[in-house]
């Protein structure tokens, strides 16, 4: 896990659910092309712009829906981390599951702007916009759970384990 | 201290004595249930598992296969239960959506943990259960290791008085509870009160599935009589129910008089905040009316459904799509003669699948038109275009909307 990522931000807004991100036509696709459907009603052209490093930022209730593991597909895109003001918990732990942080800070997406460089320090859950080192303070993560994202998700773990065939075991 | 019903069994799965709001604790897992797409999509055999009568799989989102990968996900799931010697497989034919089949099958039980690849695994808390949804590399690890953690979210606890009128279902009950209150993200939701005993155990599981639609965590009923008589009859043995002590700390007590309640319904979109009483709704022509899913495709919708079309038609240009929640379920409407006048009045009834509820195969809806769902979900886009409209409500009141054509009180179709 990386502890901190300056990135470009995308701001979101409240209550972006997984058929904004991971849409019932693109789950017949694999990973790499269903990343091509991120927000493909909501914000078209999106996956295009993105770039490796960039860092998502929502509003509350990040993730409402379905066990779609949408984590996979920012991370086909590149996506370093994702931000909320407030995620749905089974959004953010499938993210901390893949190894994709998962911060939350309450009023990021209202004080940062679209298209701004920030800095986000994982374990302390605190963003600030480069150059500018105003920021704002969120929830830390558990330990536990920082642990499990500092393993790079669930299957690392599993693989070291053994309860993975080695040849599967890397990703 | 006192605790929650919720608290009672995450601390009981970890070996605690108690646990409270914001507590992580590490809990053994009862039951953990693998779906199809499971293993249409990200599979890799492991070479342990924690314990195969721990586990369960289940044919629902993608059957029969509607595409090569999916038939490929079938070969996988058969070759991964014959070789580890799980029985508790539900192959296509005796299959069914998994939060009907973890009903019929007594897998979900008083005081247990239940998890499973789909986010309505919440339904099973309609039966004392704390049952969530997981995503598919955490049940895959569950799975292996037959753990997982979970931190104690704090708990609302919605207090039923009053008793249910006929005409109210349990998508009435919740759709008002959303409405009302809106989401309940990072929250448990505890439903009990004198009402409860009014409502009976399928529209308990409409609601308990629906609470992942307001975002929360657990859902969960107490096992009262009702409860255990139904358990009953499905595993041979009367369960112990856990209840929430007397002085339990809430996040927050809503009361819902049952008996003042009408037909609701959400507009599109979300269900929280944005559903109203369905008097209070302007006209709406239909295109689509789907009665289905994990929700709302139980026996009791069906029978709802089949008295609402009997002697009637599903009006011209209009289409009503019916999908039993499990092979059990279709069988049992077959044989109580619900599937004959849905079909004889011009209802296409389906397959038991998730399919229409996830717009992933049958059903699907294009730009422009304008549904009305008693299913989970009512997303943009849930059901196919975009730019058509879901609204939800109970079954009755989609059967009513197939009848007229337009979103009504089903109540002006019964006289």
């Amino acid at each position: 896990m990386q502890d901190v990522i300056e990135g470009r931000a995308w701001v979101f807004g409240d209550s972006l659910d997984t058929d904004n991100m991971y849409p019932g036509f693109a789950m017949k696709l694999s990973a790499q092309e269903a990343a091509k459907h991120v927000f493909y009603d909501l914000r078209p052209g999106w996956t295009d712009l993105v770039e490796a490093g960039d860092i998502v930022v929502a509003g509350c209730n990040f993730g409402i829906g379905s066990s779609r593991p949408v984590a996979q597909l920012f991370l086909e895109l590149g996506v370093a981390a994702l931000v909320a003001e407030e995620f749905n918990s089974l959004f953010l732990r499938n993210s901390i599951n893949f190894g994709l942080a998962a911060v939350t800070v309450p009023g990021a997406a209202k004080t940062i702007a679209d298209a701004s460089t920030v800095r986000l320090d994982v374990r302390r859950a605190r963003i600030e916009l480069v150059g500018d080192g105003a920021g704002l303070q969120g929830t830390p993560l558990p330990d536990f759970v920082l642990d499990i994202l500092a393993q790079g998700g669930l299957l690392p773990k599993l693989a070291a384990d053994g309860y993975l065939p080695t040849a599967s075991a890397r990703r | 201290m006192s605790m929650t019903i919720i608290e009672k069994i995450l601390a009981h799965g970890a070996g605690l004595e108690e646990a409270h709001t914001g507590d992580l604790v590490v809990c053994d897992v009862d039951m953990t249930v693998l779906i199809d797409l499971q293993f249409a999509t990200m599979w890799t055999e492991p070479t342990r598992i924690a314990d195969p009568e721990r586990l369960a799989v289940i044919m629902d989102h993608a059957v029969p296969a509607p595409s090569v990968n999916d038939a490929d996900g079938g070969v996988r799931a058969r070759e991964f239960v014959k070789r580890f010697g799980i029985e508790r497989f539900f192959d296509v034919g005796r299959h069914g959506i998994c939060h009907q089949v973890i009903a019929e099958n007594g897998l979900a039980r008083p005081g247990q943990i239940l998890t499973c690849t789909d986010s309505h695994t919440c339904a099973a808390g309609a039966y004392n259960t704390a049952a969530r949804g997981l995503g598919p590399i955490e049940v895959y690890s569950i799975m292996c290791t037959g753990k997982t953690w979970f931190q104690v979210a704090p708990t609302i606890r919605y207090e039923l008085l009053g008793a249910k009128p006929e005409i109210v279902s349990g998508k009435d009950i919740f759709l008002h509870v959303a409405g009302t209150y809106g989401d309940a993200t990072n929250h448990n939701l505890e439903f009990g009160g004198e009402g409860l005993a009014s409502v009976p155990m399928n529209d308990r599981r409409t609601i308990a599935t629906q609470g992942a639609e307001v975002s929360a965590d657990f859902t969960t009923f107490p096992a009262d009589e009702l409860c255990l008589d139904f358990l009953q009859q499905r595993i041979g043995e009367r369960p112990v129910a856990v209840e929430a002590d007397p002085n339990a700390s809430y996040a927050d007590l809503r009361q819902v008089d049952l008996s003042a309640l009408e037909p609701w319904v959400a507009r599109p979109g979300k269900v929280a905040d944005n559903a109203l009483p369905l008097s209070q709704l302007e006209p709406r022509k239909v295109d689509q009316c789907f009665i289905g899913s994990c929700a709302n495709g139980q026996l009791e919708d069906l029978r709802i459904a089949a008295e609402m079309l009997r002697g009637r038609c599903v009006a011209p240009g209009v289409r009503l799509i019916v999908t039993p929640a499990s092979q059990a379920v279709y069988t049992q409407a077959v044989h109580e003669g619900y599937v004959e006048t849905l079909a004889d009045a011009g209802a296409i009834v389906t397959n038991s699948t998730c399919g229409a509820c996830f717009g992933y195969h049958m059903g699907l809806l294009g730009a422009g038109e304008v549904c009305i769902t008693a299913s989970t979900r009512n997303f943009k886009g849930r059901m196919g275009s975009p730019d058509a409209e879901i609204y939800m409500a109970s079954p009755r009141t989609v059967a009513a909307a197939a009848i007229a054509g337009e979103i009504i009180d089903p109540r002006d179709i019964l006289g």
